[in-house]
C-alpha cells in the first residue's frame, strides 16, 4: 500500500501559482527525500498532504484518508515537523510534551510524556523552558513531539537546517529507527548528505517532476560525466572551459575542479588542451548528486522567469 | 476521536494558555496593575466640576456688601482667590499669563447698586476651556444675589428682594455632582476595553507570529477548540478584573449600588465575551503582534471619545452619536451607568444589553470566518 498517493496537486495563493501539478508516491515503510529549489512549493505540498491547506486541484489519499474530505483524520495520524521550531519557546520542554499528549488524547498522559523524555534523554532538563534548549536540541524535541502520538506517517520540512554535523547525524539515524519500526517518512531538504540517506529521492522543480527513484537511478537518469582536474592555477583555464559547448558545469571543490557534461565526446574533446600541462591530473569521476541537482535548477531556470 | 470538538483537548489548550500566562509576567502585570492603578489615577484625577480655580480679586470698594459676596464665593470653593489688591490691568495680564482663571471686579458703587437690588459684580473667565469654567461661572450670580440677600436682611428699613424665579432644580443620582460616581463605572468599560481586546489580540497573533499556529493546526486541534482555549483564559482575567475594579469602586470612591448585582454581572459578561471576540478577529487579520496592538489603538481612541465617557454622548451631533453606537462601549456605559447609579432594571436596560449581544453574534461569526481562512 501506498502512504501518499497524490495526482495533480495545484495550489495558488491569490494570482501566484505556487504548486503546479504535483504528483507523488510514497510506500509504505519508505524515506523519501523530497528536494527541489527554492519556492519551489515543498512547503506548500506538503502543508497539503497533512491536511494544513486545501488544494485547489488534484486528488489523492494520504494512509488511504481522502484529501480532500478526511483531512481531520489525515491531521491525527500524520506527524509534521515545521522548517521553524514551533513549540512553545515560552513553556518547558515537559509541558511541551504534556500540550501534544493531551492534543492526541495520549492517556495517561504522565507516562508518554516521561517515556518521550526518557528517550530524548531530557528527563533531568524537563523543567527547562525549550527556548533555553540549543538548535540541535530543539530539533529533537520538536521531533519526538510530533512523533509522540505514532503517527503512521511523518513529514519532515527541511528539518535539520541550521543543526550541526553531529546533531544532524543523530537526528538521521532516529529517522532511520522510525522507519524500521514501519513508520513512512517524506522529507524535504536542500542538503545533499540528507537526501543521499534517504532511500526514495523526489526532485521536483516549479511542479514538474524531473527526477525519482534511488540515489543512484537519479544519478544515472541526469546521462551527466565528470572528470576531476587537480593541480596549481586551475582558475586560469576557467573562461575557457566554459566557452566550451562539451562542458555545462565547471564547479570547484577544494583545490579540484569538476567538470560535467552530458555528451562525454564532446567533454574528451574540451578537456584535450589541459592535457599538456604536465603538472594537472584528470581523473574521471563519479558525478554526485549536487552535479545532477545544479544540472536540473540551470534547466528549469527558464521556468522561473 | 471525535472530530469537531473535544473537552480533551480544550482542557490541553487552557492548560498551555494559563501556563504561558503566568510565566509572561508583563501580562500578568498588566492584567492586575493597568485596572488598579488607572481606576486610582483617573478616579481622583478626572474632575468635571472643578473646584478651588484660582481667582484675581480687583476691589474697589470695602464694604459689608462686598466683604459678604467676596465670602460667598470662596465659601463655594469654586473660586480661591490667590491674588487680591490688584488693579484691573494687572489681573488680565495673570489670566492670560494662565495664572488665574478667574478675575473678579467689584465696582467702588457695588454697594449702592446692591441695595438698590442689581449688585453689579464682574466675573471674568478663562473660557479656552469650556468644561473648566462652567460650572463656577454657572453658580456665580446665584451666590453674589444670596450674600447680598443676607446682608439686607440684616437692615430692615431695606426693601426686600423678591424670589424672582420658582423654578426647582434637581440633580438627581447624583446630587453632589460627585464626578467619580460617573467615571468610575465608565473607566471599568475602558479598562476592561484596553486590556481584554489588547491581549486577547496578542496572544493569538503572537501563535502565528511564532509559527505555533502551523503546528497547531497540523495537530487535531479544531479552529473552535482553538478560538475556546483561547476566550475562556480571557474570560477568567476578565473576571478577576471586574471584581477587582467594583471593590476598589465601592472602598475607595464609595460608588453607590443602586441596582440588580445580577444584571450589572450579567451586562459586563456580554460585554466582556464581545471585547476577547473582537480581540480574536482582530488577530485573524493582523500578521503580527505590532499590527495587531496598532489596530486595538484605531479603535480604541474612538471609542473613548465618542462612547459617552469623555464628553457627554447627548452633546454629540446626530453622526457622531450614530457613529458612537457601533462601539460596545457606548451600550456597556449605559447598562452599567442606569443600573448602578440610577437601579434600572432589566426593562429599562434591556435594549442596550440586546445591542452587547448583537456585537458577541457578529463578532463570533466573523471571527470564525476569518479564521476558517487563515488556514489556507
Amino acid at each position: 500500500m501506498n502512504a501518499i498517493e497524490v495526482t495533480g496537486l495545484t495550489k495558488r495563493f491569490g494570482q501566484k501559482l505556487v504548486v503546479n501539478n504535483v504528483s507523488l508516491k510514497v510506500k509504505s515503510g519508505e524515506i523519501v527525500g523530497f528536494l527541489g529549489p527554492n519556492g519551489s512549493g515543498k512547503t506548500t505540498s506538503i502543508r497539503m498532504m497533512c491536511g494544513l491547506l486545501k488544494p485547489d486541484n488534484g486528488h489523492g489519499q494520504v494512509l488511504g484518508y481522502d484529501l480532500i474530505k478526511d483531512r481531520l483524520r489525515i491531521k491525527s495520524q500524520v506527524g509534521y515537523m515545521t522548517q521553524k521550531f514551533s513549540f512553545y519557546e515560552d513553556l518547558t520542554i515537559e509541558e511541551n510534551l504534556s500540550f501534544v499528549a493531551r492534543l492526541y488524547n495520549l492517556a495517561p498522559i504522565k507516562k508518554h510524556t516521561t517515556e518521550t523524555l526518557e528517550k530524548l534523554g531530557l528527563l533531568s532538563r524537563r523543567k527547562q523552558l525549550a527556548g533555553e534548549l540549543s538548535g540541535g536540541w530543539k530539533q529533537r524535541l520538536a521531533l519526538a513531539a510530533c512523533t509522540m502520538h505514532k503517527p503512521k506517517l511523518l513529514l519532515l520540512d527541511e528539518p535539520t537546517a541550521g543543526v550541526d554535523p553531529k546533531a544532524r547525524r543523530d537526528f538521521w539515524e532516529e529517522i532511520h529507527r522510525l522507519a524500521a519500526d514501519g513508520m513512512t517518512v517524506l522529507v524535504s531538504t536542500h542538503y545533499m548528505d540528507e537526501a543521499e540517506r534517504c532511500h526514495r529521492i523526489t526532485y521536483i522543480s516549479y511542479g514538474n517532476l524531473l527526477a525519482d527513484g534511488s540515489l543512484h537511478d537519479v544519478i544515472a537518469s541526469a546521462g551527466l560525466h565528470t572528470y576531476t582536474l587537480t593541480g596549481p592555477d586551475l582558475e586560469g583555464f576557467i573562461p575557457a572551459l566554459q566557452a566550451d559547448d562539451g562542458v555545462q558545469q565547471i564547479a570547484p571543490f577544494g583545490n579540484a575542479l569538476h567538470v560535467t557534461g552530458t555528451d562525454p565526446q564532446a567533454l574528451k574533446r574540451a578537456l584535450k588542451p589541459l592535457e599538456q600541462h604536465n603538472d594537472i591530473r584528470i581523473e574521471q569521476a563519479e558525478t554526485n548528486l549536487e552535479d545532477v541537482f545544479i544540472k536540473f535548477m540551470s534547466d528549469s531556470t527558464d521556468n522561473m522567469q | 476521536m471525535s472530530s469537531v470538538f473535544s473537552l480533551q483537548r480544550l482542557f490541553a489548550m487552557l492548560i498551555k494558555e494559563f501556563i504561558q500566562m503566568r510565566r509572561d509576567r508583563i501580562t500578568f502585570a498588566m492584567m492586575l496593575g493597568i485596572p488598579l492603578i488607572q481606576l486610582v489615577l483617573f478616579g481622583y484625577a478626572i474632575n468635571n466640576d472643578p473646584r478651588g480655580l484660582p481667582t484675581a480679586l480687583v476691589a474697589l470698594a470695602n464694604d459689608p456688601y462686598s466683604r459678604a459676596a467676596i465670602t460667598a464665593l470662596e465659601n463655594s470653593q469654586y473660586f480661591k482667590f490667590t491674588a487680591t489688591g490688584l488693579s484691573p490691568s494687572e489681573a488680565r495680564t495673570l489670566m492670560r499669563k494662565g495664572d488665574v482663571t478667574f478675575v473678579v471686579t467689584i465696582p467702588s458703587d457695588f454697594a449702592k447698586q446692591a441695595e438698590a437690588g442689581r449688585p453689579n459684580a464682574l466675573i471674568e473667565a478663562d473660557a479656552t476651556d469650556p468644561a473648566a469654567s462652567g460650572a463656577a461661572v454657572a453658580s456665580a450670580p446665584v451666590i453674589i444675589e444670596r450674600a447680598v440677600a443676607s446682608v439686607k436682611e440684616k437692615n430692615p428699613s431695606l426693601k426686600q428682594d423678591l424670589l424672582r424665579s420658582s423654578t426647582i432644580i434637581h440633580r438627581k443620582y447624583n446630587p453632589e455632582g460627585i464626578t467619580q460616581y460617573n467615571i468610575v463605572p465608565g473607566l471599568l468599560g475602558v479598562i476592561l476595553q484596553l486590556t481584554l481586546v489588547m491581549m486577547t489580540s496578542i496572544s493569538l497573533t503572537r501563535e502565528t507570529e511564532r509559527g505555533t499556529m502551523e503546528n497547531l493546526l497540523a495537530m487535531p486541534a479544531s479552529p473552535f477548540e482553538i478560538m475556546c482555549g483561547k476566550v475562556l483564559p480571557y474570560l477568567v482575567v476578565g473576571a478577576v478584573q471586574v471584581a477587582v475594579v467594583l471593590t476598589a469602586g465601592r472602598i475607595l470612591f464609595h460608588i453607590p449600588f443602586q441596582g440588580d448585582l445580577t444584571l450589572l454581572i450579567g451586562a459586563i459578561l456580554v460585554f466582556v465575551v464581545a471585547l476577547i471576540l473582537l480581540g480574536y478577529f482582530i488577530s485573524t487579520i493582523a500578521r503580527t503582534q505590532m499590527q495587531a496592538m496598532q489596530m486595538t489603538f484605531f479603535f480604541f481612541l474612538p471609542s473613548l471619545l465618542l462612547s459617552g465617557f469623555m464628553f457627554p454622548y447627548a452633546g454629540m451631533p446626530g453622526w457622531a452619536q450614530e457613529l458612537g453606537e457601533i462601539f460596545p462601549l457606548t451600550h456597556f456605559l449605559r447598562v452599567v451607568r442606569a443600573v448602578m447609579l440610577k437601579g434600572a432594571d432589566w426593562s429599562e436596560v434591556s435594549s442596550s444589553v440586546y445591542a452587547l449581544f448583537v456585537f458577541v453574534g457578529v463578532l463570533l461569526i466573523l471571527a470564525l470566518k476569518r479564521f476558517k481562512r487563515t488556514l489556507d
